[in-house]
């Protein structure tokens, strides 16, 4: 037997850079409430949403993401040819092979970096974060790109009022590399498949197409999802993983400057922030306000804003805590770039 | 065992914390929806906190039967026994 050579990974990893993409149209609650019989009020109590970005024809996910991409990774201090894996976390990105990161990598110029799709829904980005940061310890990779990316109005029902008034469109990227102390905590990650059906995509492709002895539907298998349920676990049992990720990082509440869930509803947020009892010092993003839910954007979006508007600085130590479809979870902490 | 002014006087402090209303308007008669304003999502963050309170489960079918603070503590009675 030959001994193979080992790889030779940096000891810790570390949030290098973080980028952001949000869609040129704003959507107020005017625009989606005669389609679902609802109103401004109703929505913004039931989720905290005044306005949200759609996409336009030109803004692909491709172009989104290449946008936010270019903007983490000067900041990151990098050139594009150093970044050597991209991964690109996604559930509406239509063409289902190839992966759109080769895409991405390619248009970015990277020099032929590795490059694939994961899905995970909105838990996809603090799934790259966790994979991103083992790669660079590992050795796989020295600078990895991290991307969230949702294009969510292409399998939006405007009609179905449990979701027409949730989902956004939009892009965050984040740079990963080698870091002379710990930058990213350990991930606590996880999956309850029992609950498979709370959120997901309404039809097989199958089903669309049909068969011959079967009609397929012709409709685009839109996204559902079971509202309170959804609620109750993401409140509650998602404020357990906020706490566990906590304890494996070694910081306490008091310790924590920034919280940033996956930007799902702002009732979530604050039953949260109720629930994991965070004190009145630690930060709190807000970002689905005015952008929707991005599902797996929607962490780095708010990060970057919170970085812009200087509620997160460099150095702070923040809860990252992703969840959704799936049931699919991850949590993170992280040090701000 | 709590007795149902006990019972009652807690939830009032439960609904009070999840979606700010005066514990003393919380009263047995009261209708969470139409006089409380207590929505689904809050009558979840409610529920969630009176299983941990009062060490009972309330399944998700059951929670739409209860309509009034009395029916919500009427039910944590019997689920106590």
């Amino acid at each position: 037997m030959s001994a193979l050579a080992p790889a030779p990974g940096a000891t810790h990893a570390a949030v290098l850079g973080i980028g952001a993409y949000r869609p040129e149209r704003l959507v107020p609650n005017s625009e989606v409430v005669d389609a679902i019989d609802s109103s401004d009020e109703w929505i913004q109590q039931r989720s905290g949403i005044r306005t949200r970005r759609w996409a336009g024809p030109e803004e692909s996910v491709q172009m989104m993401s290449v946008a936010a991409s270019r903007i983490a990774i000067e900041r990151a201090g990098l050139d594009a040819r150093q970044i050597d894996c991209v991964i690109v976390a996604t559930v509406s990105h239509l063409l289902q092979t190839p992966a759109v990161a080769t895409a991405i990598a390619h248009e970015l110029g990277t020099e032929q970096a590795a490059a694939f799709d994961i899905s995970a829904a909105c838990a996809g980005f603090c799934h790259g974060i966790a994979m991103a940061s083992d790669l660079v310890r590992g050795g796989s990779a020295r600078y990895v790109l991290v991307i969230g990316v949702e294009r969510l109005t292409d399998i939006l029902d405007l009609t179905d009022r449990g979701t027409a008034f949730i989902f956004a469109d939009g892009a965050g990227a984040a740079v990963v590399g080698p870091s002379d102390t710990p930058g990213i905590a350990p991930v606590v990650w996880g999956s309850d498949g029992e609950q498979f059906d709370l959120i997901r995509q309404r039809e097989d492709w199958r089903d669309v197409v049909g068969s011959d002895d079967r009609p397929g539907s012709g409709v685009m298998p839109h996204l559902v999802m079971q509202g309170n349920p959804v609620f109750r676990w993401a409140s509650f049992a998602m404020a357990k993983i906020g706490q566990q990720a906590l304890d494996r990082a070694g910081v306490s509440l008091d310790d924590l400057d920034v919280f940033v869930p996956h930007q799902a509803n702002m009732r979530i947020i604050d039953a949260m922030a109720r629930s994991m009892k965070l004190p009145e010092h630690v930060r709190i993003a807000r970002d689905i306000a005015d952008q929707g839910n991005t599902s797996a954007a929607s962490i780095p979006l708010a990060l970057d804003r919170m970085i812009e508007e200087g509620e997160a600085r460099s150095g702070d130590t923040a809860l990252l805590i992703a969840f959704g479809a799936g049931l699919a979870y991850a949590a993170q902490v992280i040090t701000i770039p | 065992m709590a007795t149902t002014e006990e019972i009652r006087a807690d939830l009032a402090e439960i609904v009070n914390e999840v979606a700010g209303i005066d514990a003393d308007d919380v009263q047995l008669d009261k209708s969470f929806v139409d006089d409380l304003d207590v929505d689904s999502l809050s009558m979840v963050e409610v529920v969630v906190a009176a299983e941990e309170k009062f060490g009972v489960t309330i399944p998700d079918d059951e929670v739409k039967n209860l309509k009034t603070v009395g029916d919500a503590v009427a039910f944590i009675e019997r689920a106590q026994d």
